[in-house]
């Protein structure tokens, strides 16, 4: 008890160290993410592009993973949904607006579906479960062909006349994720956010203390959907096109990746986990047709040397001085 | 209606076994109970009948004048059922505070926003620090829950129950594990607590029990074995019966 005094006193300046620590590091991303565009050549722009927009499924994973300590490998297909649901409405000819808005509705309802069906399970039984949902929207997007064109996929045009060039593109989206970020970043410090991390740490408690855990962890659970939808609807606009691919496994495989990658729970390592995967994929299939084996290589190492991943790690360190 | 908690007849079998069988206890108001009995007695199965994490095979549970047998736990926790758990429970990746919080937040609506700040009210902010006060707790609010000690553990666990304002306030072996000199922390918190608050308590140590508690209820093998004023317990035969093991004739 002798050192109840001094503990609070000698936190603090941890916590204030490490909060400039963090404010820097978000500046430096913002700013790299705002000039970077400006110095490369077109093709690395779409890259830049398709990272901020992959971060956003990150990010969305990460609500479930990190925040609620579910992990699902269903996001891919959520996402794909709300792609799906914006090119064909804009096939049809279909204003985009309206596109856009469908694409996230349908992205939320298939979350909302999922969320009643997967929150009854945790662990890896949850991770199976939420495979095998993905799995289903997977197969109807392969063999309903007549609505989603089978392996051909769909071919749409969604962006707007004056988004249509890579930079102005590049800077919508720019503004789009960084108000999608700030909302998450609200959303998982709210006491909503609390409850999921308490969640996380013991359900028995917390419904102990009065918390419906089923209810909560189906609102995460939709509320992640939707954050998935808005990746996918954004991913609609910057494609044009969409196939089985976009909702395969895979998709849901790479946003978790992502996460694991930046940092589970920590939100803004989406982008970190993004950069490196999309970064790392196009890079190195200029050299390879193995790039899945650098990457699976990649992983290994992470989960070794930083199985916080990368801010995870960086927390660790700063802590430690 | 002056019985706060009325068990009538709860049975709880498993399989086979009958953990708990017909037991009846009436807690009135304001009382200090405890549960007591030898390991495997079944004095936390009937307490997780009374909190909902199991449900009773037969029987009724009233509180407050209600039927509560078929009502989920949390649903028990909102019309005023507080409890500390046997193994610690705590969430331990987050601060003290964040810990008092969520225990101040699972019955008001405001767990359910979405984008508002953390803080506190003014009023929630008094009820954490007097629940923190008497937990002994004041100092460490800011310490990380898995970094503290056991002793401090256990009175987290106090500390959550209490904060939540509970109309019954059910502890399970809240001095578990703890040495001599923690005990005494956490037998003296008890003693401290309002007076007006009725305690459910369940130990199998016998001294600590008995000077904390107005009326025992005794249990063996599941069945209800004596119920007794603290002073009748400790020269009850039954209850050295089981404690200690028969005494042999012309020992």
């Amino acid at each position: 008890m002798s050192t109840s005094s001094s503990a609070p006193a000698s936190s603090t300046p941890a916590r204030d160290g490490l909060g400039k620590v963090a404010l820097i590091a978000i500046a430096v991303g913002v700013l790299a993410f705002a000039v970077l565009p400006l110095l490369v050549p077109t093709y690395q722009v779409s890259i830049l592009t398709e990272i901020l927009i992959f971060a956003v499924l990150a990010m969305a994973v990460d609500i479930l993973a990190g925040y609620t300590g579910r992990t699902p490998l269903c996001h891919g297909a959520i996402f794909g949904v709300a792609t799906y649901v914006v090119v064909y409405w804009s096939q049809q000819g279909g204003a985009p607006v309206t596109g856009l808005l469908l694409g996230v509705a349908a992205a939320t309802l298939v979350g909302a579906i999922f969320g009643l069906l997967a929150i009854r399970t945790s662990g890896v039984y949850f991770l199976l479960l939420t495979l095998a949902l993905g799995m289903i929207v997977w197969g109807v997007c392969l063999r309903w062909t007549s609505v989603t064109g089978g392996e051909n996929g769909l071919r749409g045009s969604v962006r707007p006349e004056m988004l249509a060039g890579h930079m102005p593109f590049y800077y919508a989206v720019f503004a789009v994720v960084g108000l999608i970020t700030f909302i998450m970043w609200r959303f998982v410090r709210s006491p909503f956010g609390l409850t999921l991390r308490g969640i996380r740490d013991s359900e028995s408690r917390m419904r102990a203390l009065g918390y419906n855990v089923s209810l909560h962890l189906f609102l995460a659970f939709t509320i992640s959907g939707f954050f998935a939808g808005l990746a996918g609807a954004l991913y609609a606009m910057f494609n044009d096109f969409v196939s089985p691919s976009t909702v395969a496994l895979s998709q849901s495989v790479e946003g978790l990746l992502m996460a694991i990658t930046g940092g589970i729970g920590t939100l803004f390592g989406a982008f970190i986990g993004a950069a490196a995967i999309i970064g790392l994929e196009n890079f190195v299939s200029q050299y390879t047709e193995r790039w899945p084996t650098v990457l699976g290589l990649m992983f290994i190492l992470i989960m070794i040397f930083a199985p916080q991943g990368v801010i995870g790690r960086v927390r660790d360190l700063v802590r430690r001085r | 209606m002056t019985d706060l908690l009325h068990l009538e007849g709860i049975c709880v079998q498993f399989g086979g076994l009958k953990a708990v069988d017909d037991v009846t206890i009436r807690v009135p108001r304001g009382e200090r109970r405890a549960i007591i009995g030898p390991n495997g007695a079944g004095k936390t199965t009937l307490f997780n009948a009374i909190t909902g994490m199991v449900r009773a095979t037969s029987g009724r549970v009233m509180f407050d004048g209600r039927d509560v047998t078929r009502m989920p736990v949390h649903a028990r926790a909102a019309i005023g059922m507080s409890r500390t758990f046997q193994i610690t429970n705590l969430f331990p990746n987050l601060t003290v505070a964040e810990n008092m919080r969520l225990a101040l937040r699972g019955l008001s609506p405001r767990k359910f926003s979405l984008l508002g700040g953390g803080s506190l009210t003014a009023e929630e902010h008094a009820r954490a620090d007097k629940a923190l006060g008497v937990s002994r707790l004041h100092a460490r609010r800011d310490v990380v829950v898995k970094e503290m000690s056991y002793g401090e553990q256990r009175q987290l666990e106090l500390a959550m129950a209490l904060v939540a304002q509970p109309k019954l306030l059910l502890l399970d072996e809240p001095a578990a594990g703890l040495s001599p000199s923690e005990r005494v922390i956490v037998s003296d918190i008890i003693r401290a607590l309002p007076r007006d608050l009725t305690l459910v308590l369940i130990e199998h140590d016998m001294d600590l029990v008995l000077s904390l508690v107005d009326y025992v209820t005794c249990l063996n093998n599941g069945k209800m074995l004596v119920e007794a004023p603290p002073a009748e317990i400790r020269t009850n035969t039954l209850v050295q019966d089981v404690y200690l093991g028969k005494a042999r004739h012309h020992a």
